[in-house]
């Protein structure tokens, strides 16, 4: 696939922060990531993108240390993580999915416990600890317990207890799914800060908005890499017209413009409809005709640019679809 | 292995602890109760034996004999009975445990030393109580008999004059209270760390914890810490209460008990991480942590049956039972004041249980998820 040799961004090519050859992973029968291999350069902000079960996860879990390959390797900051894994652990910081903090200890608490475990310690704990509740905006619940503050605010201090040691990879597997838009925001902004200081961000999003703000983009599919480059690129890739549809029934119209002939493929989108064709002067009287005979009024029917998730669904699409 | 990892994860447990009600009544609370109920509760001594009494002779020498089951403090007439039917009655509603009979010409024998026989009727389906009530009314009936004789000159060649050690009044609760100590850490022990691995697990934050640098070790001892010093808390309460409560003598050395105690709660509390990291849910380990330990420390340590008189097989299963050792150590420093060599077998027993019980602790344990 050209866009796995597309050249990688000038960060990449330097020095990469990342080095992943070949990773692949089994559960039995199941190929959960299958021969996976890419670079991140350093202070990269690299997204993986993809549909649940896609490998996002299991790929993040090798990278830092939790699960083992069942074949291929990756270089973390120069460490192999299949020989320098203790070594390593201390070069990265890592968020799950799930908030995985004590619920039952105190912010200060939890601050105190992973300093303890990452070896942080003396002025240099004060010093972090005074930024990790600045950063997440709890300077003044750092006695209260972890269960009560709000998903926003928990998640900005799981990112502190993430990086109290100033890792230079972070690794976040979807840290923002649950919270409200606005807090989104609010926690990109710190990821930006960090990357902008550095750090080089490996963050997993099914938000396509968020998709947005990375550098680069990988996009996984049934454990494959399917796409890799950064979003204005993957955006401009998609060769065939897509058409925005407005009709009066969208669910009804979904159904009846997936079979016609030139329409690779018909998804909803908001109350919208996008349709991927094979040429537009062609396809075009071909649906308002479809739609004519079927009884629905066509609103309208024009050219579009495509977005980040045009080019997502036509890239699953074009890699055999989900599961 | 760091030891401000270590530490920073003893502290965590200790701060968890405090704030979780549940966890504290389990690790305070339960034994001390325990000790409390099987203390008042389980008396193996044999007193105020139901009797009942069929007595179809009426005199004063039927009257005396049965006055002196009364006497001796081990029967209580409950029941005078009129028919024989009413004997059977009795002992198959388990309204009496003993039934009294008394032949029609009970004086007239006595009178004419034709060796009266008088009948015990007991319930034999508890053994135990039958064998015991059986062994005072003999001896009530051969004093009875000593008595009536009108000189005392029968002097018998040889006389064994028996006296018990270490236990002299023979008082069950002396021989439990030691041996409960050393059941109810059996059971508190494993079930207290059997919650702690698979909780993380649970809450999903064992995965914020494997990321980090933290060594499987540093976990394991970490956690074991703060359970190894609520064990010895407990052990020291529960002997408290059988010093305070039950007046149970402790003869012994009070700190080779709490140096026994440590390898014990280690190979105990070790076991229990083990099964809390392979079963990695806190339900299952719980159980299994009762399984294991509880069973065996209550039927196969000789803390109720005693393993000389288990069948071969049983007593060669019985040295795989930590809980043994255990409650040869309490026994012997509460009640027989023994020190370090007596007890060195046991004490090599427990000690190869801790080493066990680690290194199964420290193997299961990976900090690998899935």
């Amino acid at each position: 696939m050209s866009e796995l040799a597309a050249p990688m961004s000038e960060l990449a090519a330097t020095r990469p922060a990342v080095r992943v050859s070949g990773l692949t992973k089994l559960f039995g029968a199941f190929t959960a990531v299958d021969d996976v291999s890419f670079d991140v350069g350093t202070g990269e902000i690299f997204g993986f993108l993809g549909p649940n079960g896609a490998g996002k996860t299991t790929t993040i879990k090798m990278l830092t240390g939790l699960l083992h390959p069942t074949s291929g390797t990756a270089e973390i900051a120069g460490l192999s993580i299949l020989h320098d894994l203790e070594t390593l652990k201390c070069r990265i910081g890592y968020m799950s999915q799930l908030f995985s903090l004590y619920a039952d200890l105190t912010v200060e608490e939890n601050i105190d416990l992973f300093a303890g475990l990452y070896g942080v310690r003396g002025d240099r704990l004060e010093e972090r600890k005074a930024w990790i509740l600045e950063m997440a905006g709890i300077g003044e619940q750092a006695r209260r317990l972890t269960a009560d503050l709000p998903l926003g605010f928990k998640q900005r201090l799981a990112l502190g207890c993430a990086v109290i040691h100033g890792p230079p990879i972070l690794f976040l597997d979807e840290p923002t799914s649950g919270v409200d838009p606005v807090a989104r925001r609010g926690f990109w902004d710190l990821i930006y800060d960090l990357s902008e200081a550095g750090t080089t961000v490996f963050v997993s999003t099914h938000y396509m908005e968020e998709a947005e703000y990375c550098h680069r983009l990988a996009l996984m599919n049934r454990g494959r890499l399917i796409a890799l480059d950064s979003p204005a690129t993957l955006r401009g890739s998609m060769a065939d017209p897509l058409l925005e549809l407005r009709t009066d029934d969208t669910p009804r119209a979904v159904e009846l413009v997936k079979g016609l002939s030139g329409v690779l493929e018909a998804s909803m989108y908001g109350r919208a409809l996008h349709v991927l064709v094979e040429d537009e002067r062609a396809a075009t009287p071909v649906i308002s005709e479809a739609l004519d005979n079927a009884g629905l009024t066509l609103r309208s029917l024009r050219r579009i640019e495509p977005a980040l998730e045009d080019v997502f669904v036509a890239r699953v699409r074009e890699a055999g679809g989900v599961e | 292995m760091s030891r401000r990892r270590l530490l920073a994860i003893a502290r965590k447990e200790v701060i968890q602890l405090g704030r979780d009600p549940r966890s504290l009544i389990l690790a305070f609370l339960l034994p001390l109760l325990l000790v409390l109920v099987f203390g008042y509760a389980i008396t193996l001594d044999v007193r105020d034996i139901r009797l009942a009494v069929l007595d179809l002779d009426v005199t004063s020498e039927s009257r005396k004999l049965v006055d002196a089951f009364e006497e001796s403090g081990y029967f209580s007439v409950h029941r005078r009975l009129e028919r024989h039917g009413d004997a059977e009655r009795m002992l198959v509603g388990g309204e009496v445990s003993a039934v009294l009979v008394i032949p029609r010409d009970f004086a007239a024998d006595v009178a004419a030393r034709r060796g009266a026989p008088v009948q015990l009727l007991l319930d034999g389906s508890d053994a135990n109580t039958a064998t015991i009530a059986l062994g005072y009314a003999d001896a009530i009936v051969s004093r009875f008999a000593a008595d009536l004789l009108p000189v005392r000159d029968v002097s018998l060649a040889v006389e064994a004059e028996t006296r018990i050690w270490y236990n002299q009044t023979l008082e069950s609760r002396n021989m439990i209270v030691p041996g409960l100590i050393a059941v109810l850490m059996s059971i508190i022990a494993a079930m207290l760390t059997s919650l702690t691995i698979a909780r993380e697990w649970e809450r999903g934050t064992m995965e914020q914890l494997v990321a980090t640098p933290v060594h499987r070790l540093e976990v394991v001892f970490g956690k074991l810490l703060p359970y190894v010093g609520i064990g010895l808390v407990d052990v020291v309460l529960a002997s408290a209460v059988g010093v305070l409560m039950f007046g149970v003598p402790l003869r012994g050395s009070a700190a080779l008990l709490l140096a026994a105690s440590v390898l014990f709660l280690l190979g105990a509390q070790g076991l229990g991480i083990f099964l809390s990291a392979a079963l990695r849910s806190q339900v299952l380990a719980t159980q299994a942590a009762i399984m294991v330990t509880y069973l065996p420390a209550l039927l196969l340590s000789g803390f109720i049956f005693a393993i000389a008189n288990m069948p071969a097989a049983l007593q060669v299963v019985s040295y795989a039972v930590p809980a043994r050792y255990f409650i040869t150590v309490t026994r012997g420093i509460f009640l027989k004041g023994v020190g370090l060599e007596a007890l060195l077998g046991s004490l090599i027993g427990l000690a190869i249980y801790s080493v066990i019980g680690l290194a199964l602790a420290s193997r299961a344990f990976r900090k690998e998820i899935a």
